[in-house]
């Protein structure tokens, strides 16, 4: 009779790997239906390399961002301010490659700058006790102005970095094809997911995001994870509009505003929640070629780019719904 | 017998409510002390504070005859104190072996989790302790898909894991069944028979009774009384704590 217990059904090694990695599985379907259907919309754009590269060299810009962003969130929490901090870090770097003529001087200045405006509003978040989503709409507002007032509103060409060994680390092209930025992308994704996943800082993240008041209980140090989590926010960022600027050799202080949307539609669409606690790496990683692979395909198609706006809106919408109906049916 | 947790003049106030006031409270080193009150007494809040949840106003906290200062969770883990919240404390959307191991994560120097390690672990602690003998239950299972029994099973094993000196256990019957309840004060009794010390909070006097040392009655935020469970029969307690919950005074 003992051994009655051990002879029942046990669910099958696919059901078990299809419950647990259901959200993965399904976002890759997603990008396999999208390419396929590019791919038969425009097949002669969609079977050729360049738009490839084309691909690798403008999603980094905010599949990098989407990644420390999954991690905000995933804590229930929200950044809004990336795309000024992108802007502030770079005005820190021309005001530094002006006094010192040093690339490296100004690419440590960016980043700290980034981490600055980071660290500002985990402090406001964790110890101040604002919400993050009025915190960072006003950050956001905040580190655009000083970038507008210091700038004057001036641009600034980046010619001069061209060839240069941070240009050439940063948006150079491996083997004469493959940009850099994709390969960060690829490092950044790693790093976070390593954190993420098997370090007790991403456990941590988890924990808050699913029940704060539980895991402050157990001893979880909640204020010093969010702090950390929106610090990491904030020197991608920073990271992220030096990688786009030196792409394009220019810095413009509006930088920064067209990819708030493709960033947050990359997090949602990965299948993070909203409301904290779930989310992956992977998840993001994948998105944020859909949400690229959408915005090209869009002007592969012939639509006209503000088609782009309405389609991420509705990708927005759409995964977080899909999630508040998930939730209602799991408690 | 010496005292594992001693407390002495606590205060602690929100805003205007005086939520305890100038409480001495006190564990043997072998005891399971009985905490009773009604609502709004004061429980939760001592537990809390013993947690190193909540920070006194004043008064003083002595562990083994060491006084303590500045206490937080952490360090009240460290000392060998574990905690079965009311509220369980878990995070629904998180596998077992995240919520047993949570914020005690096991972790090499760089902090680097040791995640076969936790789930083996969780996997025993299962098997063994937990009486999980459903092949649906693993320890990647989801916990928000626990019955309540199941859950109140994952917050106990979780504080036994950690080899406790001073278990507490708060309103620990709530939600469970009657066998439930019973394996819950067998595993109490156990606490006793291992040398170790609880303190037991329930509103069921009887639960409380039949497995405590000693009965500290607190009302509106100060110790109401104390009695050892040898010295007063079950009668009489409920009289007092009726006469307590009406006249805020035992006689």
């Amino acid at each position: 009779m003992a051994s009655c217990n051990e002879e029942r059904p046990q669910p099958g090694n696919l059901t078990r790997f299809a419950r647990r990695y259901g959200l993965q599985i399904g976002i890759v379907l997603v990008a396999v239906i999208v390419w396929v259907l590019f791919l038969i919309g425009s097949p002669q754009t969609f079977l050729s390399f360049p738009m490839y590269q084309a691909f690798m060299s403008t999603t980094p810009f905010f599949a990098m961002m989407a990644l420390p962003l999954t991690l905000v969130i995933i804590a229930a929490e929200i950044d809004l301010s990336f795309p000024s901090v992108m802007a502030f870090g770079m005005t820190i770097f021309t005001l530094v490659l002006g006094a010192t003529n040093s690339l490296t001087l100004a690419f440590i200045g960016c980043l700290l700058a980034g981490l600055l405006a980071g660290v500002v509003n985990g402090l406001l978040v964790a110890r101040i006790g604002v919400p993050s989503l009025v915190a960072t709409i006003g950050t956001q507002f905040f580190w655009r102005g000083v970038v507008l007032v210091v700038t004057g509103g001036n641009g600034r060409s980046l010619v001069p970095a061209q060839g240069s060994l941070l240009y050439n680390t940063l948006v150079g092209r491996l083997a004469g094809r493959i940009p850099a930025q994709m390969i960060w992308t690829i490092i950044v994704a790693i790093v976070v997911w390593l954190f993420l996943n098997r370090h007790k800082f991403g456990a941590h993240v988890y924990l808050i995001g699913d029940n704060i008041e539980s895991a402050k209980l157990m001893g979880v140090n909640a204020a010093r994870t969010k702090l950390l989590v929106f610090a990491i926010m904030g020197v991608v960022a920073a990271f992220a509009g030096l990688v786009v600027s030196l792409e394009v050799l220019y810095f413009w202080p509006t930088m920064g505003e067209g990819y708030l949307m493709s960033t947050l539609s990359s997090v949602f669409l990965g299948g993070t929640s909203v409301f904290g606690g779930v989310g992956t790496i992977f998840g993001t990683f994948v998105a944020s070629f859909i949400i690229g692979a959408i915005n090209g395909g869009i002007v592969a198609a012939g639509l006209a780019g503000f088609w782009t706006q309405l389609i991420y809106g509705l990708i927005i919408v759409a995964s977080v719904s899909m999630h508040a109906v998930l939730r209602r049916r799991l408690a | 017998m010496g005292y594992i947790l001693e407390m002495r003049d606590i205060c602690k106030s929100f805003g205007e409510v005086e939520a305890l006031r100038h409480v001495d409270f006190a564990v043997g080193t072998n005891e399971i002390v009985g905490l009773l009150g009604d609502n709004g007494a004061g429980k939760s809040t001592l537990i809390k504070i013993i947690t190193g949840y909540h920070y006194p106003d004043s008064g003083e906290f002595y562990f083994n005859d060491e006084k303590m200062e500045h206490l937080t969770v952490a360090r009240v883990r460290q000392l060998g104190i574990e905690t079965v919240y009311q509220e369980r404390a878990l995070a629904d959307l998180q596998p077992l072996w995240r919520n047993i191991f949570m914020g005690r994560e096991l972790s090499g120097p760089l902090g680097f989790l040791d995640v076969d390690k936790m789930r083996q672990e969780t996997q025993r602690l299962m098997v063994g302790s937990m009486g999980f003998t459903s092949s649906a239950v693993m320890p990647e299972s989801v916990v928000g898909s626990f019955s309540g029994g199941e859950k109140q099973g994952v917050a106990i094993v979780r504080a036994l894991h950690f080899q406790a000196e001073l278990i507490i256990l708060d309103e620990p019957t709530m939600g469970l069944s009657l066998s439930e309840t019973r394996k819950l004060l067998d595993f109490v009794r156990d606490i006793k028979k291992a040398g170790k010390a609880c303190i037991f909070i329930d509103h069921n006097v009887f639960h409380v009774y039949s497995v405590a040392d000693r009965v500290v009655v607190l009302d509106r935020g100060a110790v109401a009384g104390q009695f050892s469970t040898k010295n007063i029969t079950l009668d009489q307690l409920m009289d007092k704590m009726y006469r307590v919950a009406q006249t805020g005074s035992l006689d």
